[in-house]
């Protein structure tokens, strides 16, 4: 595929082109170097095959680790910090999907799916109760029984 | 020559694998016992043929026949020997191959250790098995041969990724596989209880050895899998939730929760539409793994570079293999009956919330996991889902679970009472509760999560001890007979338990205090990280096998003692010409120590020259891998319990009155 | 009477008859089918889709300023204000790119038959192997603009070379090629639209 084979030249030829410049944390303090860490694991490396900025070595992603602490350094916030990506990238590049319509199932999917077992658990346990009657043995069964538990013991439980 | 021969036994594996499906099935259904008789000789004779088969593409990569086009892609002459050979399943092909060679030993290993079952399972189970195999052997000989040649043959080949030349490739796929791959045998089982609508407490019984074993390779796999990640990908991570990591994780979740299932269905005959319909989705959820990884759908950094043609046959597989024993669960399964009665408080209903926590958990990891795909083929606004997402929902699930595992081993089956099993339990709670309040405050550092983490692991390790305390409390005898005639069945739960204990230990104590410094150093400079004192000495050029690079020199010291020396690495592979970072761990029961070189500042002077150093301070991140290997401990010393052994005898002479 | 449970409870579910199924009990048993096949139909659809493709959030809006020193004539600059008035395309590239090669004869023939005006994103490139390779495969564009660092890149929402951005007469982006122009992908979608844009 066409579009395939030029992603992977694009990836090929940032990987291996030059080496990057003086890495970008040595400039921060610890707090503001601990916040880059935690943006650039949230963010999504759009070069590479699903990995975060924070790892990923690719040009792409040093390039966006710098613009991160250049702008922890001029004071913008995290919040601040996300919106700028997601201007350029698009919602795509945000590994924690925003709360909209479209990922409404997503957030409330579990929850979902929780409710729905406990109410499965509940009514299994109702039915449960309804439908397996149990009637004492008869006198072959008692002695079906007397004959089995003649053999060797089983382990006690 | 080598290759040719392979490339036959594949074809004539093929043909024995269509005779082992279609005869015994059929066989079963018509009673016919010279037909069922073909199971055993089929498997046995397919197994041979297919490690043939991989004898021939090993030794294609062992002696490098780069005409191969298999070896040509993916080795290289200057590659280890070892590498070599990890190298014949690190490519799609190859790892085919390998999962193929997994399903024969496996049904290898059910055709030895049968006798005791009745004849017309046994051809059952190993007829389905042959069905899977089929499908793989089909697809490995239209689109996907290892054995393809290359004329005119390479000089040399395009070397394996150097990511993947590491001990951990080794080991961790054909671990990975094992699991992966044994839950076909649960599968089958499962498919021969439904074909023959036999599903009682026996069928339970002789379903669970193979179910746990796998199960214990699964977790071995996953467990080294991410131990390789944390070690070789040079920044500290261990778990990323990459879609195929969700696909080999699903599995065994839902694995877990049908090892808890089956142990109902065994010991009081509930839960058998439950647990036939886990076992058909454990091994479904592994093929769905498998077609993630090989049809370009997901992104993944563990994909394999392949086309769509392929994933259309992996589908359809898929659908047949899938949608036929679903169908045939939703025709035979309502004829099934109930089980054992139980009380809404009893040990039946605490692992009914088990697995119906695990469901929920496998159904969550699913749903983020395809839910990109989901998006982007109702045309709707992408969207990435990652950790954030997973951590979140995993964590919201498991911690009720994990606090219902302290309570489930103490409730007694068909009733309990929740008033007896808070007074039995309140010492656990007490000792959880403090423990969880202390340890934050002694570290320096407060988290909600840190709390929650520390009290569900130190709950779980009371409840096991008040739990023991009571087993043995009212025995008479010394404290070891009286610990031994718990049998091991007992101890392999506990042992299991408390593997994940140790693990939420790990997790906890790594999340909560981990310390990351990512510094420029020159040589001879100290910098203080946590109570260390890290002196970088200088990097040295080195040159490997296949690689060069530089060594760096890194002096570790705590008040003035030393407490190591440590070599992190930055290679340049040959042939491949990626960089590679190989960090230095100092690992041990405390936690670890690692070091990372990152980029040196001047590329110009690289042994002279500063660097950016990173440090990472990670207590008792050991914990989480080994907790991983007590629970494998755990299932493998539960799956010795005697009663296997000795019903495994008394079945013998049973069965021969049963049969048919 | 003996009341005797446990392992015998198995017996006794065995033995009395098996409730009639209720037609709504026995449909909960295929819903584990149901949601598989809407499973399948998903991943069959995902089999043509490509997971790596990042959408513009740009389309529709305007495109970002920027001030960059010309690659050929260094001692000038340019800015997109000065495009207004007329429809044009952005088209990232770079020397060390050889996939901006498969579309650049297309460029080519674009601008020698001077169908729209292109301006060329020379991202994180030299400026002597630019130059180069312009001389070597042909130049097409109106002028083209120096991106060393990426930062116009990233402002653009560029992640791989090459890529291309139709602007419209007031300057706001209308579509965004993502890899090379194909000739398919130019006379199904680009053109038709370039054709509509330059008429209003």
């Amino acid at each position: 595929m066409t579009l395939r084979t030029a992603i992977a030249c694009v990836l090929l030829a940032l990987l291996t082109s030059g080496v990057s410049a003086a890495t970008p944390a040595l400039q921060l303090d610890a707090a503001g170097a601990r916040r880059a860490a935690a943006l650039a694991e949230q963010l999504r490396c759009l070069v590479c095959q699903n990995q975060s900025i924070a790892e990923s070595n690719a040009e792409l992603a040093v390039d966006l680790r710098r613009e991160i602490n250049e702008q922890i350094r001029a004071g913008r916030s995290d919040t601040d910090i996300r919106d700028f990506m997601v201007a350029r990238y698009g919602d795509f590049v945000l590994y924690r999907p925003p709360v909209k319509s479209h990922t409404l199932l997503l957030w409330f999917g579990p929850a979902l799916l929780a409710i729905a077992a406990l109410l499965a658990f509940m009514r299994a346990l109702r039915n449960r109760r309804r439908r397996v009657s149990e009637r004492p043995l008869t006198d072959a069964e008692h002695a079906e029984a007397a004959r089995l538990l003649g053999g060797p013991a089983s382990t006690p439980q | 020559m080598i290759p040719e021969i392979g490339n036959f036994a594949l074809i004539l594996a093929l043909l024995l694998a269509t005779a082992q499906a279609v005869l015994p099935i059929a066989g079963a259904a018509r009673g016919d016992r010279a037909w069922m008789a073909v199971a055993r000789p089929a498997a046995r004779g397919q197994t041979l043929f297919i490690t043939l088969a991989f004898g021939c593409l090993l030794y294609s990569f062992v002696v490098n026949d780069f005409s191969v086009v298999n070896v040509a892609s993916n080795s290289n002459s200057q590659l280890p020997l070892h590498y070599r050979i990890a190298a014949s399943w690190g490519s799609h092909e190859g790892s085919l191959l390998l999962w193929v060679l997994m399903l024969a030993w496996w049904t290898f290993a059910v055709s030895v250790f049968s006798r005791h079952l009745p004849d017309d399972m046994v051809a059952r189970v190993i007829g389905v098995q042959g069905v899977i195999s089929i499908g793989f052997l089909l697809f490995m000989l239209l689109t996907s041969n290892p054995f393809d040649r290359l004329f005119p043959a390479a000089a040399d080949g395009r070397d394996l990724n150097p990511l993947l030349q590491d001990p951990g490739m080794v080991f961790h796929p054909p671990m990975l596989y094992m699991g992966y791959v044994g839950f076909s045998v649960a599968f089958s089982f499962a498919i021969a209880a439904l074909l023959s609508g036999k599903l009682d407490a026996a069928w339970a019984r002789w379903s669970r050895p193979w179910t746990t074993l796998a199960w214990c390779f699964l977790t071995l796999g996953i467990a080294l899998g991410s131990w390789w990640a944390y070690y070789e990908l040079g920044w500290g991570g261990w778990w990323f939730w990459d879609p195929v990591e969700n696909a080999s994780f699903m599995p065994w979740l839902l694995g877990t929760a049908l090892i808890h299932s089956l142990a109902a269905t065994e010991k009081r005959g509930s839960f058998r539409s439950w647990t036939v319909l886990l076992a058909i989705s454990a091994f479904s959820l592994s093929l769905l793994g498998t077609f993630l990884v090989r049809s370009g759908v997901l992104t993944s950094v563990h994909a394999f570079a392949t086309d769509p043609k392929r994933g259309v046959f992996i589908l359809a597989f898929l659908v047949f293999v899938i949608g036929s024993s679903l169908a045939l669960f939703a025709w035979r399964a309502p004829k099934v009956g109930l089980g054992g009665k139980f009380e809404t408080v009893s040990r039946e209903s605490f692992l009914l919330l088990n697995n119906l926590l695990l469901a929920v958990a496998a159904g969550s990891v699913l749903l983020g996991t395809l839910y990109p795909l989901f998006l982007d083929a109702l045309a709707l606004p992408k969207a990435s889902v990652g950790p954030p997402y997973f951590n979140l929902v995993f964590g919201a699930v498991m911690a009720p679970l994990v606090f219902l595992m302290g309570i489930g081993p103490m409730a007694r089956w068909k009733k309990a009472e929740l008033p007896d099993l808070a007074t039995r339990l309140k010492w656990a709670f007490v000792v959880a509760l403090v423990t969880a309040l202390i340890v934050p405050v002694v570290a320096g550092r407060w988290t909600a999560l840190i709390s929650v983490g520390l009290f569900l692991a130190f709950w779980v390790m009371a409840s096991i001890v008040i739990n023991v305390r009571e087993r043995v409390r009212h025995l008479r005898g010394g404290l070891t007979e009286r610990l031994r005639a718990q049998g091991r069945s007992y101890w392999g739960m506990q042992l299991a338990h408390l593997g994940i204990a140790v693990f939420v230990v790990g997790v906890t104590v790594v999340n909560g205090y981990q310390v990351e410094r990512d510094m420029r150093m020159n040589v001879g400079d100290t910098v203080q990280v946590g109570r260390y004192d890290i002196r970088f000495d200088g990097t040295q050029k080195i040159a490997g096998p296949n690689y060069t690079g530089v060594r760096g020199a890194v002096q570790v010291t705590r008040d003035g003692n030393p407490v190591a020396t440590m070599h992190p690495e930055k290679r340049v592979y040959n042939v491949q010409k990626m960089p590679m970072t190989e960090a230095a761990i100092d690992s041990g029961i405390k936690g670890d120590i690692y070091v990372s070189l990152g980029e040196p500042i001047d590329p110009g002077a690289l042994e002279s020259g500063a660097w950016s150093v990173r440090v990472y301070l990670k207590p008792f991140v050991t914990w989480i891998w080994g907790g991983c290997v007590l629970m494998a401990l755990g299932g493998g010393l539960a799956l010795s319990d005697r009663r296997y052994r000795l019903l495994a005898r008394r079945d013998q002479t049973a069965a021969g009155r049963v049969s048919a | 009477m003996n009341e005797v449970r446990g392992a015998a409870g198995d017996v006794s579910a065995d033995a009395s008859p098996a409730a009639p199924t209720e037609p709504k009990s026995a449909l909960r048993f295929a819903l584990p089918l149901g949601i598989f096949v809407v499973l399948a139909g998903f991943l069959f659809v995902g089999l043509g889709l490509n997971p790596r493709e990042v959408p513009s959030p740009f389309i529709g809006k305007p495109a970002p300023a920027f001030q960059l020193t010309q690659l050929a004539r260094p001692e000038q600059s340019f800015s997109p204000q000065q495009m207004q008035g007329e429809v044009w395309l952005f088209n990232v590239w770079a020397s060390w790119c050889v996939a901006c090669r498969i579309e650049h004869p297309l460029l080519v023939d674009l601008a020698k038959k001077n169908v729209i005006p292109i301006v060329g994103l020379n991202y994180k490139d030299k400026r002597d192997a630019a130059l180069g390779w312009l001389g070597q495969f042909g130049d097409p564009y109106q002028l083209s603009v120096v991106d060393t660092d990426g930062r116009v890149g990233i402002d653009y929402g560029v992640y791989g070379v090459p890529e291309t951005f139709v602007i419209d007469k007031t300057g706001v982006i209308r579509f965004k090629q993502i890899g090379p122009i194909t000739e398919a992908a130019w006379r199904d979608k680009i053109l038709p639209l370039v054709r509509q844009l330059q008429k209003s």
